[in-house]
């Protein structure tokens, strides 16, 4: 028979049976990348003569021994999964957003001159604006190495990394410069933070003496909303159809260029709305630093999440608290929490690395099911 | 503003662009290596800080700046091999294994920097070599002849790695793999082998680029010393249309933007320096937009090979 028409053939009734075997398998690959990254971060602990069971045990009761360790993660998380719903949205269409870092703060800077400069305005209007205008300043971040790309045929990784010098530089200007804090400035302090924004664009807190804050049900509801918007709707559909076959979309009539471009301005407004939260739902300020690398450890987030934006939901959480766990393992064995970096870029190599298999195991599997087909036809 | 046209400052500006070249060349030489071979290595940055700590760590015990540069090497090398492992033995997605390998060498330099020296040293790096004679000649003699060791070897590296990549069949053998893998492994070339020893040589010279910011340029390691460097030494690349002498141009315009932001600060022109500090980002920027329809970049550039595919 020839292999057109065994692929023609009706579904197999116990498809549902091998989907969760196949899900499974795949969900355990980024699961052992991380073991196999932690096993050598134990490694390198013996060599720093720290005890690795007390530095991973410092890590797991520093997140789950408290109140104040968990909701920790939880708001650690909420920037991850909005940046990494982001990096899913660029990653279908096969474009890799780098710049998630540089989007970030243009989200963040957006929001503090929005929340100051309206600072009048009651929180129920105030809120939403700040959320609306980040949104878009993160976008314009965006759309600049997508237009490139489209037009100019220009790597968006590359411009994408010099996007994100060029957004660090706009805001040391400007956090030294005309957002300066007029408190630091009239105590002759003269910190590199801007003011603290009104207390009316606060995002509540979910729970009260913490950190978290509304942003994280945010996060999630529009992780519910880009996987509708992604596999429901026809732009969604057509972003993915750029991504698995760019020649097979053209011959269809999709602009691939036009969808790449619009793909990569969406993940840059989802890291502008990380910056966002990261002003009015933690630090009420803007300062220095204020990405805390959310960008690179977004795009981690989002490969361990499978680049599926419900797969991020809970992948932001286990590396929201990797990134708690480090800091309570810094302060109990004291080893620097650069080593949480590493392990970090261990993993992502150990992901990547682990696609192939998961690639092959894949291609086995319907190799297999179409030989059990043949033979029972 | 007539003292930035002053001949002293040209000639000073000029320069450091010459030696700011250095650590660009080193590595985008390295990384056209690779490229040609079809291998996008993103990682560069981080292969460039392991490089950039290993000769400052190794000079500041041993006082010989030539161990430090092999250890530069030897650390390239090792990075290198992960590198290739991860993206040509396990057929990675390249741009995001570069960035993984970025995050490692990253976090990996400043644990080891923050464990074993903890502050920041300076160190006596290479010593400045000035060549007999042609020092003399004015302005030529101090633009191009009072540099460090590691400086005149950043620039030999162009016509040898233009002789390499063009006259041998070595080259050719690179070159044909990053065209046209499926062609060159029907023809008994080893397209793994290849692509690991483009990846790998580009490695070490990423490697000997970090070293020439520690023990030549700067003389001391601190966290991020590379600040991205390695990354425009990629763009630099796409820049130079994959050509060591394209590359060159693309290093010498660079540098010289640079040297002229440094020198504006130095001298005190009223322009805030963090404007200063975007322009060569904004340059670059500017030179992708204009470079990438002019050249054909190798075919199967960030494209794994998996055998018996075709």
């Amino acid at each position: 028979m020839p292999p057109n028409l065994i692929a023609a053939k009706p579904l197999p009734q116990h498809k549902l049976n091998i989907d969760l075997k196949d899900v499974l398998f795949r969900a355990s690959l980024p699961l052992l990348a991380m073991l196999a990254a932690l096993l050598i971060g134990a490694v390198l602990l013996l060599l720093l003569r720290a005890n690795p069971f007390q530095a991973y045990a410092a890590m797991v009761t520093g997140v789950f021994g408290s109140t104040s360790g968990f909701t920790q993660s939880l708001t650690k998380a909420t920037p991850l999964l909005l940046v990494g719903l982001g990096i899913c949205i660029a990653f279908r269409a096969s474009v890799i957003n780098i710049g998630a870092e540089g989007q970030i703060i243009l989200g963040a800077l957006a929001a503090t001159w929005f929340s100051l400069a309206f600072r009048h305005w009651p929180g129920w209007l105030l809120i939403p604006a700040v959320l609306l205008v980040s949104f878009l300043a993160g976008a314009i971040w965006g759309f600049i190495p997508g237009i490139l790309k489209a037009r100019l045929s220009v790597n968006e990784i590359l411009s994408t990394v010099m996007m994100n010098a060029i957004a660090l530089q706009l805001m040391n200007l400007l956090i030294r410069g005309p957002l300066m804090d007029p408190a630091g400035i009239a105590a002759g302090t003269y910190l590199a933070q801007s003011e603290r924004i009104p207390e009316q664009a606060w995002l509540p807190r979910l729970v009260p003496q913490t950190l978290l804050h509304a942003g994280a049900i945010l996060a999630v509801v529009l992780a519910v909303l880009v996987y509708i918007f992604l596999w429901r709707t026809t732009i969604g559909y057509r972003i993915r159809a750029v991504g698995l076959n760019p020649d097979a979309s053209r011959y269809a009539g999709i602009n691939v260029s036009v969808y790449q471009a619009l793909s990569l301005t969406l993940a840059g407004a989802f890291a502008g709305l990380a910056g966002a939260v990261e002003v009015i739902g933690v630090q009420h300020r803007l300062l220095e630093g204020i990405t805390s690398g959310y960008g690179f450890s977004g795009i981690v987030a989002a490969l361990f999440g499978g680049l599926h934006p419900l797969g991020l939901v809970p992948a932001s959480w286990l590396f929201g608290s990797l990134l708690v766990g480090a800091d309570k393992m810094q302060r109990a064995v004291q080893v620097p929490s650069a080593l949480i970096d590493t392990i970090l870029g261990l993993v992502v190599l150990f992901v990547v690395a682990s696609n192939l298999l998961s690639r092959r195991w894949s291609s086995r599997r319907t190799i297999e099911i179409s030989a059990t087909e043949e033979v029972n036809s | 503003m007539t003292e930035i046209l002053s001949a002293a400052v040209i000639v000073g500006i000029l320069t450091s662009a010459i030696r700011l070249a250095t650590p660009y060349l080193f590595a985008s030489i390295g990384e056209a290596f690779a490229q040609t071979s079809g291998v996008l290595n993103l990682g560069v940055d981080g292969i460039m800080l392991m490089g950039a700590f290993s000769a400052f760590y190794v000079t500041l015990h041993t006082g010989n700046v030539w161990l430090g540069a092999l250890a530069a090497m030897l650390v390239g090398l090792l990075m290198g091999l992960l590198m290739s492992l991860i993206s040509v033995t396990f057929k990675a997605e390249q741009g995001i294994s570069g960035i993984g390998l970025y995050m490692f060498g990253l976090g990996l330099s400043s644990l080891l920097f923050k464990v074993l020296v903890g502050t920041v040293y300076t160190i006596s790096g290479f010593p400045v070599i000035k060549i007999p004679f042609l020092s003399q000649i004015p302005y030529i003699g101090q633009i191009f002849f009072q540099h460090s060791l590691p400086v005149y070897a950043a620039f030999l590296l162009v016509p040898l790695a233009w002789w390499l990549l063009d006259k041998t069949t070595w080259g050719l053998k690179i070159k044909s793999v990053g065209q046209n893998p499926a062609a060159a492994d029907s023809l008994g070339v080893n397209v793994d082998r290849v692509r690991y020893f483009s990846v790998c040589l580009g490695a070490v010279l990423a490697g000997l680029a970090g070293a020439s910011l520690s023990t030549a340029l700067v003389n001391l390691f601190q966290e991020n010393l590379t600040a991205g460097l390695g990354f425009i030494a990629v763009a630099l690349v796409y820049f130079g249309g994959w050509r060591p002498l394209g590359i060159l141009a693309g290093a010498l315009l660079f540098s010289v933007v640079n040297a002229f932001q440094l020198w504006l600060q130095v001298l005190g022109v009223n322009i805030q320096s963090d404007v200063a500090v975007m322009l060569p980002y904004l340059l670059t920027i500017a030179v992708l937009a204009f470079s990438m329809n002019r050249v054909r970049q190798p075919a199967a550039l960030n494209k794994p090979f998996e055998r018996g595919e075709n």
